[in-house]
């Protein structure tokens, strides 16, 4: 005889190791099961959209590296470029590989920070987290070489970058290209076949690809579930065109797949920086760009591959000194809208796996 | 796989709809707010145009009147298009996308809150960042904190 259960809700967060930030589930249960989930958003909102219209083009270059926390260097490099666009200028060849090879090394950093915390959902408690944290160490050391920060860089600037790098900065990067393969093998040896990731993620919150292009979904999570959708491909901006790279696809779109495409992601990622390396010219790193800039009226989309997928900034400037609208597009925010589609059916410890495999962050999400 | 440029896809909409319908505007087409769903399921639907993929919605004060930005791209065909919808000021309201594009569900909740422009026909059209009891709406122009 099946018991029969009273649905139950259940409070999620706001501060909850899962919640990767705060952020606040409200799932309603029968038995173990989710039967209705309701994402609670706003914790973290900052409101960086208006208070970046209130200040000059180039005091929100800080504002954008606060977007996504764990991803900076991106998030300022795509708004410099929306405001290059307005402004009509162009980069120095030197500082567009130099900016190719730092948000290379961003998404690696990113992207280690995601599959860490998808194991580490799953009970296996903090010890992949700190293998990946080994090798996201030597990233923000290489950051901190370049621009001081090991978080929230400012190292973006409208016409390039805001310093040349150190001289010690390429062969401690050619270090790490060379150790980097064998880390992510070793990752993929101790995670792909093991029997505890397996059965936790495999046909779990499966996300079919119409879904995932009817909801917007874009990046990682998009193209797990089969969509070959990278902006870096079928926009190319900045030299992207120059480089030899895979865009990894995968069929299933569940939890297993997202992880195997961070992955194989890191592992392009890797390339793109190994031949940016190779070309990479001599000459200035910066065209002469006042501080106060002045872009003449109209609006601007740009739109780059980030990490958790596709950002875009959307400017409109009225002439003056300070944006007349700011807008961001964030991934983490859009690649929630299948969530409730994704979860109901499965465990509340599957729903958990789930959430974490779409790899949000909130800074980016409430902005 | 077919990319149209924008003059291919305006020459398209204008011979199906009337200039006060849909009309071009810097390189984006300007769409009336009582036929935004027939031009957008259009737009979705045709095969020569396959809009599949609705990028970006967004919103901007002008203080005469509201334009809501769409940012359209066909993953097949590889065009994009960009549509704007205007709406007067004392009158905040434009015909939601939900039911042709999910993906604008939390976009266009986000502009109800921090814009105050409605979305007739959105599921589920409540404040998403902000609380319910919260006064005003940030990012208009005419906001002020009150400090």
């Amino acid at each position: 005889m099946a018991l029969k259960t009273e649905p139950f809700v259940l409070n999620i967060g706001p501060l909850h190791p899962s919640t990767h930030g705060v952020f606040r589930l409200l799932a309603t249960l029968d038995g173990e099961v989710v039967v209705d989930i309701e994402p609670i958003i706003g914790y973290l909102h900052r409101g960086i959209e208006k208070l970046a219209e209130g200040r000059e083009y180039q005091k929100d270059i800080p504002l954008c590296d606060r977007l996504d926390y764990v991803a900076a260097m991106g998030h300022s490099m795509a708004y410099a470029m929306a405001v290059e666009k307005l402004l009509g200028i162009s980069v120095p060849e030197r500082a567009e590989y130099i900016r190719v090879i730092m948000v290379e090394l961003q998404r690696i950093a990113s992207h280690l920070l995601a599959v860490g915390s998808i194991a580490n959902e799953m009970g296996t408690f903090f010890t992949p987290f700190m293998y990946m944290f080994r090798e996201r160490e030597k990233i923000l050391d290489l950051f901190d070489m370049v621009c001081g920060q090991r978080l929230l860089y400012n190292y973006m600037r409208f016409g390039g970058v805001s310093h040349d790098l150190p001289e010690e900065f390429i062969p401690a990067l050619k270090k790490f290209i060379d150790q980097m393969p064998g880390y992510i093998d070793e990752y993929d040896q101790l995670l792909a076949e093991n029997e505890i990731l397996l059965v936790r993620t495999k046909g779990i919150g499966v996300l079919p690809p119409e879904l995932a292009v009817n909801c917007s979904v874009s990046g990682p999570t998009l193209r797990a579930s089969g969509v070959a959708r990278d902006i870096r491909r079928c926009d190319p901006y900045s030299i992207y065109d120059r480089f030899e790279f895979d865009i990894p696809t995968f069929t299933a779109g569940d939890c297993y797949d997202r992880y195997r495409q961070r992955i194989e992601e890191m592992r392009q990622s890797l390339r793109i920086i190994r031949q940016a390396v190779e070309q990479l010219p001599q000459g200035k790193v910066n065209s002469r760009v006042p501080i106060r800039v002045r872009p003449p009226q109209g609006d601007v989309f740009v739109h780059v591959e980030a990490p958790r997928g596709e950002l875009g900034f959307y400017l409109v400037s009225d002439g003056s000194e300070k944006p007349y609208r700011f807008h961001v597009r964030a991934p983490s925010l859009i690649n929630l809208t299948p969530l409730r589609e994704m979860i109901i059916g499965w465990k509340l410890a599957d729903a958990i796996v789930i959430f974490g495999s779409i790899d949000i962050i909130m800074g980016e999400i409430d902005r | 796989m077919q990319t149209l440029s924008f003059g291919e896809i305006a020459g398209l909409i204008s011979a199906k709809y009337a200039p006060e319908a849909v009309a071009p505007f810097q390189g984006s087409l300007v769409v009336g707010g009582e036929h935004l769903l027939e031009v957008a399921s259009y737009l979705r639907d045709t095969p020569q145009l396959d809009f599949d993929y609705l990028i970006s919605v967004t919103a901007v004060d002008y203080r005469s009147h509201f334009e809501v930005v769409y940012h359209l791209t066909s993953l097949q065909h590889s065009h994009s298009l960009v549509l704007r919808v205007r709406c007067p000021q004392n009158k905040p309201l434009v015909p939601s996308l939900v039911s042709l594009w999910r993906g604008a569900e939390l976009q266009e909740r986000e502009i109800f809150d921090l814009m105050g422009v409605g979305f007739a026909g959105h599921p589920n059209l409540k404040r998403i960042f902000l609380w319910d009891g919260f006064k005003g709406h940030p990012l208009r122009k005419d906001y002020s904190s009150g400090t």
